[in-house]
């Protein structure tokens, strides 16, 4: 029901003009600023569907006059830092590894690429501080199995270890007592051997050392310094990747060890495996 | 006695009292009319004339001076360093100003000066009540700023109520448009005087001008335009009342002895107009002409009593000493004045001053240690910092010869101007053997020395090796100190090396 508005004079307002069941209402309409807010967000979102995307469609959604995508925003961003990194790729590509090492700039961002590429690759086996584990090398000291300059490393990580890379870095010690070559007497023996190469106070059974040069000489050398042609560790060395207990090296004697590294050739491309090379070598025990 | 400028004076001739400029106006913000629901009447001060406007008018010029201005100040470093003295460089995360310069790490010497400044303004607030909202509050001097161009372009209170009032004619569009162009103008500057704090001025006008500056800084100039033309010219005492919280908080730094701009009530009440043979007996000194009401900035009168909206900007205080003046009243009828002093005349006893109380002499005594502490510590920093960071992954490698090796990786921050060469040396570990990566140089005595380009951050690997026999225990405390070679700064930095337990 309408009627005239009225003047209220407690409220000093006046009515709506409206009234139910004899109840009238205060006109007391909202603050202009509110209104004002309100007309420029409806004018604003009008605009907004215009140009931005903004509605579902049943497969689809309407593109908007900007054709504004974020996914096409990332896109470009991503590209554009591949772009900014290609730079620098191409620089480690074109260097060889002691260029890089010693040109600032080209270190600083091998380093960076390779610390990043280390944690995703390599953590998993030697550890997040390339400290290794039992069976997988420290890289950080100063014993490498198959040679610790800048391009025993890089070819280490390229072609990997006893892996399925045509070049991969192989080599086989026999299992001395599975392959029967040597009875269990001689192989404890032999352990006692390997173990007073590092500990002189360790005796030894004699004859031993005729043994040792007939069976492992060839490999680890008549002074058991090791070979890193063959990958064959140092046996005079406090550093084992077993372990230097007589047990574990009967156990490393009489069946053999065959740790396996896989090559990097085909998963990471070759100015990466650059950047790990340096990062690696860099961790302290390099030559 | 109470603060009264150039009191006793009475140069003006006595006029007639009937010509004393009256208004019959009620305060705009009086108590009865401050609904929150009631929308903003518009306020139209006139214009005061006195010590205080004068005082006013110096803070104006000189704070808008030194806003405007000091970007533009040169202060010579070096090659390669901003030659601008007052400059927040983000991009490059050093704050200059004159001989100072704060690394984002020090940080805590900006936090000092804001408690500084947050106590300073606690004194004058618990002395002097409202000095800083009524004369260097930057809302108070720009909404002043904006009032002078409001006069200039629509006139004197009485002609800008009646231009308001007035139907729109060719006149009125003019007066206006130019008033808002005008605004419009120093809201620009205000806006644009901001982002040269931020980057180098002249380099940054240069850019503005070919419209090819960053677009932060268009967006910030905009924002302070948007801002300045809207609090200056609009929201004006809004903004004191409802915006902004320091009239909430000051109320507890102020006591009975704190000077405020008051209506001295028991000297002015009974208050009525006042014919010019009438006597003074049985009356009150206030003669109703209202000029304290119709100076306001903040629409409200004074007589009655202290009030959230008072700024004490005391125009109030010129305005009625002017007509105190012309009627032959002592002036101070508005004054600055503190409640103790009303308790003291109802009393009879002599007014006073009391400035030293507990309170001031607390925040003055935290001043002086925290203005003594910031000096101190900005006269004795030093120029290098060291930092050695232990590798953690591994503890320890042990090599082939049986030496346990261990990294560190040593920051040095060279924060001087000049090119700087360090050595390195290790106290507290025995037989030894040092290897910096990268570093070649060494000392007639063998240690490495690293040279660290001008206000550049430096890192180095370096690794320490001991024979495991020589390791007395697992781990060892020692320091490794790096000493500028010219002898004049040297860091000590505790670290340990750690071997296996057996």
């Amino acid at each position: 029901m309408s009627t005239e508005p009225e003047y209220d004079e407690v409220t000093k307002t006046y009515t709506t003009g409206h009234e139910w069941d004899g109840i009238k209402e205060l006109n007391t309409p909202l603050p202009r600023w509110w209104l004002w807010t309100l007309y420029a967000t409806i004018i604003w979102s009008i605009g907004y569907w215009i140009v931005m995307p903004a509605w579902p469609l049943i497969n689809d959604h309407t593109r908007g006059v900007l054709g504004y995508s974020q996914r096409d925003t990332v896109n470009a961003e991503l590209a554009a830092a591949k772009n900014a990194r290609l730079i620098f790729s191409e620089k480690l590509l074109n260097a060889d590894l002691e260029t890089i090492e010693n040109t600032p700039e080209l270190l600083e961002f091998a380093m960076a690429g390779g610390k990043a590429v280390f944690g995703d690759n390599c953590a998993g086996c030697h550890g997040t501080g390339a400290s290794g584990a039992k069976g997988y090398p420290n890289l950080n000291d100063d014993d490498w199995l198959w040679g610790g300059s800048l391009d025993e490393i890089h070819e280490t990580i390229t072609v990997g270890i006893r892996g399925v890379h045509d070049d991969t870095r192989l080599s086989d010690m026999p299992a001395f007592l599975t392959d029967d070559m040597l009875d269990k007497d001689q192989i404890k023996n032999m352990a006692d051997y390997v173990v007073s190469l590092s500990d002189n106070t360790h005796t030894v059974p004699e004859g031993t050392y005729e043994v040792f040069q007939e069976n492992c000489a060839a490999c680890h050398g008549e002074n058991a310094k090791g070979n890193k042609d063959f990958g064959a560790p140092n046996l005079t060395d406090g550093i084992w990747l077993y372990g230097a207990d007589k047990e574990t090296l009967i156990s490393t004697i009489s069946y053999s060890r065959k740790g396996v590294m896989p090559a990097w050739a085909d998963r990471l491309d070759p100015a990466t495996i650059k950047s790990l090379a340096v990062f690696i070598h860099s961790l302290g025990g390099g030559k | 006695m109470t603060f009264r400028p150039d009191s006793g004076s009475a140069k003006t001739p006595i006029i007639p009292h009937e010509k004393i400029d009256r208004a019959k106006v009620e305060a705009v913000n009086k108590a009865e009319h401050r609904s929150l629901y009631a929308a903003q009447k518009k306020i139209h001060p006139k214009r005061a004339k006195g010590t205080f406007r004068t005082i006013k008018w110096w803070v104006m010029i000189v704070t808008l001076g030194i806003y405007y201005f000091s970007p533009w100040i040169r202060w010579e470093r070096g090659p390669g360093i901003p030659d601008q003295a007052i400059l927040v460089d983000i991009a490059n995360s050093r704050f200059y100003f004159f001989f100072i310069e704060i690394w984002p790490q020090e940080v805590y010497y900006i936090t000092g000066l804001l408690v500084l400044a947050a106590i300073a303004l606690f004194l004058v607030t618990s002395t002097a009540g409202r000095i800083w909202c009524g004369y260097t509050c930057p809302q108070t001097v720009w909404v002043d700023l904006f009032l002078v161009v409001e006069r200039f372009f629509e006139g004197e209170r009485n002609a800008r109520i009646k231009l308001d009032k007035a139907s729109w004619s060719s006149a009125k569009i003019f007066k206006k448009i130019a008033k808002h162009i005008t605004w419009l103008v120093i809201a620009v500057l205000t806006g644009g005087a901001w982002v040269f704090y931020m980057n180098d001025a002249p380099t940054l006008m240069h850019q503005l001008i070919a419209f090819d500056a960053p677009l932060t800084t268009y967006f910030w100039i905009l924002l302070l335009t948007f801002t300045t033309y809207l609090l200056g010219g609009f929201a004006r005492e809004q903004v004191c009342t409802y915006m902004c919280p320091w009239p909430r908080i000051q109320a507890v730094m102020m006591d009975e002895d704190s000077l405020a701009v008051m209506y001295r009530s028991d000297r002015g009440e009974p208050r009525a107009p006042h014919k010019k043979n009438d006597t003074w007996d049985d009356r009150g000194d206030c003669i109703q002409c209202r000029q304290c009401v119709v100076v306001c900035p903040m629409g409200i009168d004074i007589r009655d009593g202290m009030q959230l909206e008072c700024i004490q900007c005391s125009l109030c205080i010129d305005a009625c000493d002017t007509v105190m003046e012309q009627i032959g009243r002592p002036k101070g009828l508005i004054t600055y004045d503190s409640l103790a002093n009303f308790e003291r005349r109802e009393k009879e006893e002599p007014e006073k001053i009391h400035i030293v109380r507990p309170r001031t002499l607390l925040y003055t005594i935290f001043m002086i240690v925290l203005g003594g502490s910031i000096i101190w510590g900005l006269t004795h920093r030093s120029n290098l910092e060291v930092n050695v960071l232990r590798d953690r992954n591994p503890l320890f490698v042990q090599l082939s010869s049986g030496d346990i090796r261990n990294g560190y990786t040593v920051k040095i921050l060279n924060k001087t101007h000049d090119i700087r060469k360090f050595s390195l040396s290790i106290t507290g570990l025995k037989n030894y053997d040092m290897r910096v990566v990268g570093v070649q140089e060494k000392t007639p005595e063998g240690m490495p020395i690293i040279e660290v380009d001008r206000d550049r951050l430096r890192s180095v690997k370096v690794y320490l090796s001991v024979h495991r026999e020589n390791l007395p225990t697992p781990s060892i405390d020692f320091s490794i100190t790096a000493t500028d070679l010219d002898g004049t700064s040297v860091s000590n930095n505790a670290t340990t090396f750690k071997g296996p337990n057996k």
